[in-house]
């Protein structure tokens, strides 16, 4: 069974599925995440997280590292050899526990060759969101690679499935971008997949600030989906909050819980987890392991979807940066950079120099994310601009932290304002 | 107050009258906005900022502080290679002669299993580092640190 139909089942019977963030370098000690993740009181795929050396093609640190026993932050799968890959997944990865690569490059045809080698055909990323937040590779590069991956991916055989893509635009930056611009871009990676040739698509949503905001950024993405993809299989993926993680485990909880509750309330398929550590370091297996449990029993507590305006604001915006992209040119490669260089897209905070930087992402006092300044972005006639105050060291700190403030505020059951600002 | 320089990746858009700051990521580290963070900071305390980016490469990081002569070179790193990337580049930088007497700071989540141990945190000062921030300290140390430098620097409260 696929990755895309052990999701359909799952979801089927009514299940969530839900995937840890994980990687671990010595393939043992991947292996028992894997056994654990698989075993956990919850419906999971298994993740095979990266290092971040592999994600900028150094293969010369990766193998320093593994000769001198430093620690890598994930499983370096091009420095691996194939056969000790897929040792590690033997009896473990298949029909009902499908392992999906996760990774972070811009440069990724070394790792989608490994990932093949291996036997793995589902992974994630996209032209945009891998580069622009996470690289200096430029943009059309970065397209041209992803464009060449797709066709790795489609012409490889996989015993185990038809090869499924998941965009990553819907996390642009973590955090502070607008929804709409998430689901545009996650939207426009999807339609980039598609038009490569790749029939099972996932589309990610990650979590931002506001409940109502957020279920109606889901109906704009499958709505904009069903448009766009008509012959592909698609499901929507919700990612736990990306942004700074509450310290508290009350707090780490309690977010992660209303991920699970947006995943379900939206009819979202799949979840990814964060940990309560996550504000601290890298997450062990336990904690992983805890968080998936977590995360499935609150949405079994969670029943029925929530009704949307299908008209919603997120909706009106996403599908005018989406129009804009694709009336830039009728290469959608070609558009995307385009759109890049005119401003017609423009992520708030993004220190690529593919990316225009004039649009900027506010907090408002209902703690919905809107937008302060427009640049070039084709939204004047959807969106009331609204004026915010000159950004500052400990504005941009504060708004960075309002969630994570907010959630450990709760945990803690007192208001932290006496103390003093430790952010 | 002072302008505010964005030459990502090396593109200057206004000269620099004075020495700036050079704020920036290692090869391997992809994060961002540790670096919006310090480019409001720094540019706060008085200083012109250039801000490099994410996984900015050795040899720019060598052409860099070379042409710019920055005051102070400021590596922020989060994704648990810190330590391991921090000594390789202090290292390679303090082999230059023109740089060894350069101001070099690193802070951040440097390991991957969390705050940095005493005898690792006196590795990165023994290669080169003039300071090491871990991220349990905040910002306040980090800031007096800056304030502490000659460049004509506002007044910073305690």
């Amino acid at each position: 069974m696929s990755f895309e139909e052990f999701v359909a089942r799952r979801h089927a019977a009514g299940e969530l599925v839900v995937q840890p963030r994980m990687g671990f370098a010595d393939p043992a000690v991947m292996r028992a995440g894997l056994v654990a993740t698989r075993n956990a009181a919850a419906a999971t795929v298994g993740t095979v997280t990266l290092d971040s050396y592999t994600r900028v093609c150094d293969t010369a640190s990766v193998a320093h590292a593994l000769r001198n026993g430093i620690a890598l932050n994930g499983y370096p799968i091009v420095n691996h050899p194939a056969e000790v890959t897929r040792a590690m997944l033997d009896g473990l990865e298949g029909a009902d526990f499908p392992v999906q690569v996760r990774h972070g490059s811009a440069r990724p045809a070394d790792i989608f060759r490994a990932m093949i080698d291996a036997g793995l055909h589902a992974t994630e990323g996209g032209p945009v969101s891998y580069c622009l937040p996470y690289s200096r590779t430029p943009l059309d590069e970065s397209v041209r690679n992803w464009a060449h991956c797709c066709d790795l991916l489609l012409d490889a055989e996989h015993p185990g499935g038809r090869p499924h893509l998941e965009t990553f635009g819907g996390c642009m930056m973590g955090q502070l971008c607008p929804p709409s611009e998430l689901v545009a871009l996650s939207v426009l990676e999807a339609l980039f997949f598609y038009r490569k040739g790749v029939r099972s698509i996932s589309v990610s949503y990650a979590q931002q600030t506001h409940m109502a905001q957020d279920q109606e950024a889901v109906s704009a993405l499958r709505r904009l989906c069903a448009e766009l993809l008509p012959e592909a299989t698609w499901h929507v993926v919700i990612y736990a909050y990306m942004g700074l993680f509450p310290r508290t485990p009350g707090g780490a909880r309690g977010l992660l819980g209303k991920a699970a509750e947006l995943a379900v309330t939206t009819g979202s398929e799949r979840l990814i987890v964060k940990t309560t550590a996550e504000a601290h370091r890298i997450p062990t297996v336990a904690e992983n392991v805890a968080a998936l449990e977590h995360a499935a029993a609150t949405a079994r507590a969670v029943t029925g979807t929530v009704t949307v305006e299908r008209d919603n604001q997120v909706y009106r915006e996403a599908s005018a940066l989406v129009d804009a992209v694709l009336n830039s040119h009728a290469d959608l490669g070609r558009a995307i950079v385009v759109a890049f260089k005119r401003g017609l897209l423009d992520v708030p905070y993004c220190l690529h120099p593919d990316n225009a930087g004039q649009a900027r992402s506010y907090l408002d006092p209902a703690g919905r994310l809107g937008w302060s300044e427009l640049g070039s972005l084709p939204l004047r006639r959807v969106v009331e601009r609204h004026h915010a105050d000159r950004i500052t060291s400990s504005t941009l700190m504060s708004a960075l932290s309002h969630v994570q403030h907010t959630y450990d505020t709760e945990a803690l059951e007192q208001p932290m304002t006496a103390i003093g600002g430790e952010s | 107050m002072t302008e505010e320089l964005h030459a990502y990746g090396g593109g200057v858009v206004t000269e620099p009258r004075r020495p700036p700051v050079i704020v920036s990521s290692m090869a391997s580290d992809s994060h961002t906005w540790n670096l919006v963070f310090l480019e409001l900071l720094v540019g706060e305390l008085g200083f012109d900022v250039v801000n490099l980016g994410a996984c900015v490469p050795d040899e720019l990081l060598e052409s860099e502080c070379l042409s710019r002569r920055p005051a102070m070179l400021v590596l922020s790193s989060v994704n648990g290679h810190g330590y391991q990337d921090g000594l390789r580049v202090i290292q390679r930088l303090r082999a230059i002669p023109e740089l060894r007497a350069l101001t070099v700071v690193i802070g951040g989540k440097l390991g991957v299993g969390g705050a940095l141990t005493e005898d690792e945190t006196a590795q990165l000062l023994l290669a080169g580092f003039d300071a090491v921030f871990d991220d349990q300290q905040g910002a306040a140390s980090f800031r007096r640190f800056a304030a502490t430098l000659s460049a004509g620097v506002t007044q910073v409260e305690a």
